[in-house]
């Protein structure tokens, strides 16, 4: 029976899940951003790892086909992303059910009403809205949590209506959403794979029959391999999708780290600390790293690490947290643009304004006055993320600097403007010829470093 | 002293000479014993007691009221008065403290000083701390030496010859003035020979680390060991007698083949040697404590109980050579000692006690301290390839000592020699 071995990354502000193989390869990724209750954040994750490592296994499985069918592996992206649809709608329909309890609870009749018929209205547009986007577009593959796909729709809705009623519906929102976040939800993957499969059905009959009308509409080449081929390849593929469906997971060991590490209900030495663990995985993927970099919610580590991936010191940020991801969310709110702006726009920059605040709040002052006297966001933004880089800068120069080739981790490393910050100063500051390397599992890299841990445990008990 | 720990004899005897120091200070009206506050680096005790004063280290009252929970509040009394916020927490504790009654931790009142004794000067902040005793105790005169620092890594001739000059034009005749006693060098002789006895017992009982497992933690039950010399007992019977019991019971846990004891009950399994540089936080000492006992982490050197002096290295007050080896005492103290002095004299502690690891306690109050720790750091990590960490905390400010943060890294530091230790075997 092949075994696999499960990480778990609970970070101060996402919890990170993964699955690998008797090889150290991943097989399954897993990650939420649920973290009032860790142990139901380490549900979420690690389902969600199994469910993607599934799918990982039928796409291995087939790997031959799909080399010589690319509709098989339309077919089943399209799947992925369906089942992926049918999760978000479960936990939208509790949302919805929340936002009703909690309009129900919180306001007297006449106000009641009208939130209530508000909220209806939202869900009425929403709600194919969504799904459109999920069965059509690329939503499922966005890296987007619940939180940030719903709200967006959400707020887009509420700030069309009157002030009065602008702060009832918040209201009902943010009693509403972080309950829901934390609440587990019993999927079956067998019953969401049947569903999936039952709506893909849907959705190719009804490519097929606007097929011969609008080609010009749909000219897109990856969806037409399945127009008109959908029932051969999903009767080609139904052997191999019920196999994984009824795969049995044999997790033979597994390790949790990060901040939430101790509530894990995990005998203590299958508990590691991020450090090692962060510093174990990103060598692995890159074995010439001496230098890890890690920037997450709450803290930036510098790790220096020896040939084997072992940690030989670090250096972490104390007292304060400017400088982290955390600092980053308070900048966006500041301008109301949601996270995964914030990179791409600093990089439209023409300068870097110098940000002098060490301190995340004082930033947002800072940002302010810079506005006033007529900087350009983007110019301000390019500024703040040099700012968070000459921290970890300091930090690295701490933990004994860098001399080999260095590694960025973490959730910070998927912004695009620090990562040109960081390759910058750290070729500026250690040489042109230091390697650096990012990876585009990079937050994963503890949730990693921990299954390979469980997986080396595992084979000393044995 | 911590509870749950069963009382050996040597710890009712430090007790004991604590409880009569501050039984004494406490009478000083009646005896008209004269008072001498001054600080532990370079402390001239043995000169204090020939002249029959009575010291009073601000320094160890401040150490006492973090342990007791005080500090907090006399610091935010001396915020009040107008120290910021980046103040050294033992000025700012020792200055509330005064403003608030001057009660010492046996409850009596400190009495205030006859003179103040500023004897090292290679913690800047001394100076200004001094400053600040004298507005608050108006008229009452200060003796100040310039203490050189050991910028070549030597005590020169020279050297020693100015600090003579400075204890006898400056120091002897204030101090002979305030007690009304001429200077007695047959007195200062029999102290200085005590204080030799005394030395040579603390090397042995520090030395003690060598054994595996130790029978001692040398840095949170170390800070206990310094207390009697730290405190002005240098150069009495009752030291020699209390670190000569000492030194027995050690020797008998040795014998026993018996772990440190500690607050928590008797470390059952060394698990990781450390040596540690830096003071430790006192307002959570006994948590700090714990989170290595409980990791079975044993401290067998550190430089901070070298603060009251540094004997390993063969240093020894001389009755042969009064004020000179006075001098030497002074300018030999660990924070008077040059970066590649202190990394020498630890590089030497880990290897002579088998240190796992070298762990840095970086204050945010003390840059005498802290200022080169990194470079120590990198510097033996370098050179022995030690693991090394670093956490910060602070001496008495509670509000620096972040439990969670101190754990977290001193799990992974723990984690990190675990792994270490597995490849090497």
């Amino acid at each position: 029976m092949k075994r696999f071995y499960l990480g778990v990354d609970l970070g101060s502000t996402t919890s990170k899940a993964i699955i690998i193989n008797e090889k150290d390869e991943i097989v399954g990724r897993g990650i939420t951003n649920t973290r009032a209750n860790y142990r139901v954040a380490v549900e979420i994750a690690k389902l969600e790892a199994i469910f993607n490592a599934r799918f990982y296994l039928l796409k291995k499985q087939l790997e031959d086909e799909i080399k010589q069918h690319p509709e098989f592996k339309k077919y089943i992206d399209d799947i992925e992303s369906l089942f992926q649809y049918l999760q978000f709608k479960r936990r939208s329909d509790i949302f919805h059910a929340a936002l009703l309890e909690t309009a129900n609870q919180s306001f007297n009749d006449g106000l009641k009403d009208k939130i209530i018929q508000h909220i209806e209205n939202i869900f009425t547009k929403i709600n194919p809205m969504l799904k459109l986007e999920f069965v059509d577009g690329n939503l499922a593959n966005s890296n987007q949590f619940f939180r940030d796909i719903i709200s967006e729709k959400y707020n887009e809705e509420i700030a069309k209506l009157d002030k009065e009623l602008f702060e009832p519906m918040m209201l009902v929102y943010d009693k509403s959403i972080t309950p829901v976040e934390n609440e587990m939800v019993d999927f079956n993957f067998k019953d969401l794979l049947t569903n999936s499969v039952e709506l893909l059905k849907e959705k190719y009959k009804d490519r097929s029959n606007k097929h011969t009308g609008e080609i010009s509409g749909h000219f897109d080449a990856e969806l037409n391999i399945l127009t008109g081929n959908y029932e051969n390849v999903s009767d080609s593929l139904k052997k191999h999708i019920d196999f994984i469906a009824d795969f049995e997971f044999n997790i033979a060991n597994m390790v949790g780290t990060g901040y939430g590490r101790a509530l894990l209900p995990f005998p203590a030495d299958s508990i590691k600390s991020e450090i090692l663990c962060h510093a174990f995985g990103a060598h692995a993927i890159f074995p010439f790293t001496r230098t890890v970099l890690d920037i997450g919610g709450q803290d930036t580590k510098a790790i220096q690490v020896d040939s084997y991936g072992l940690v030989t010191s670090f250096n972490m940020n104390d007292r304060c947290a400017a400088g982290c991801g955390r600092y980053l969310g308070y900048i966006a709110d500041e301008f109301s643009i949601s996270l995964n702006e914030l990179g791409p726009e600093a990089l439209e920059a023409t300068k870097e304004v110098t940000i002098c605040s060490t301190c995340t709040v004082f930033a947002g002052a800072e940002v302010r006055e810079l506005l006033n006297v007529g900087e350009e966001r983007s110019n301000i933004l390019a500024g703040l993320h040099k700012s968070i880089v000459m921290r970890a800068m300091s930090l690295i120069a701490r933990s004994g600097g860098v001399k080999n080739e260095f590694t960025f981790t973490g959730g910070v490393a998927r912004n695009q403007a620090v990562i040109k910050y960081v390759s910058q100063m750290v070729n500026d500051n250690y040489g042109k010829d230091i390697k650096i390397n990012i990876h585009a599992d990079s937050i994963f890299m503890g949730a990693l470093g921990g299954a390979m841990f469980a997986r080396r445990a595992s084979l000393k008990k044995n | 002293m911590p509870e749950n720990v069963k009382k050996e004899r040597s710890m009712i005897l430090q007790k004991e000479m604590i409880g009569n120091l501050f039984k004494e200070l406490g009478n000083v009206k009646q005896t008209g014993k004269k008072v001498v506050y001054t600080f532990v680096p370079g402390n001239l005790s043995e000169l204090i007691r020939s002249f029959d004063m009575l010291p009073v280290y601000p320094e160890i009252n401040a150490l006492q009221s973090g342990m007791r929970k005080k500090s907090d509040a006399y610091i935010r009394e001396a915020e009040k008065w107008g120290h910021s916020e980046d103040v050294c927490t033992y000025v700012k504790c020792d200055i509330g403290m005064m403003l608030k009654g001057n009660i010492g931790p046996t409850g009596e009142k400190v009495p205030d000083p006859d003179l103040l004794l500023l004897s090292y000067t290679g913690c800047f902040t001394f100076l200004k701390w001094f400053e600040n005793l004298e507005k608050l105790y108006p008229g009452v005169p200060v003796a100040l030496i310039h203490t050189p620092y050991q910028e070549n890594g030597e005590i020169t001739a020279e050297m020693t010859e100015y600090m003579v000059k400075q204890l006898k034009n400056d120091v002897i005749p204030k101090m002979e003035q305030v007690s009304g006693q001429k200077f007695d060098p047959e007195k200062l002789k029999t102290i200085l020979q005590h204080s030799a006895d005394i030395e040579d017992l603390i090397v042995k009982i520090f030395d003690t680390t060598k054994n595996v497992p130790s029978p001692i933690d040398a840095y949170f039950a170390g800070v206990y060991y310094i207390g009697p010399i730290n405190i002005g007992f240098r150069g009495t019977p009752e030291a020699t007698e209390y670190y000569k019991e000492l030194y027995s019971e050690i020797l008998e846990r040795v014998r026993l083949g018996l772990g440190p004891v500690t607050p928590e009950g008797e470390m059952e399994e060394e698990r990781y040697r450390l040596v540690v540089e830096g003071p430790p936080n006192w307002t959570s000492f006994r948590e700090f404590w714990k989170l290595f006992y409980d990791m079975g982490a044993v401290i067998v050197a550190s430089s901070y109980t070298r603060v009251g002096g540094v004997y390993k290295n063969g240093f020894r007050h001389d009755p042969d050579r009064l004020l000179e080896s006075l001098s030497e005492y002074c300018m030999g103290c660990y924070t008077n000692m040059n970066l590649p002095q202190r990394v020498e004299m630890l590089a030497k502690e880990i290897k002579d006690y088998k240190a796992d690891g070298f762990l840095v306690n970086s204050i945010k109050s003390c840059n005498s301290f802290s200022a080169g720790q990194l470079l120590i750091m990198r510097t033996l990590e370098d050179r022995m390839g030690i693991p090394v960490g670093f956490i910060e905390s602070d001496l008495v400010d509670p509000r620096y000592f972040s439990y969670s943060n101190i754990k977290n890294r001193l799990e992974s530091f723990f984690q990190m020699l675990e792994q270490r230790k597995l490849i090497n075997v």
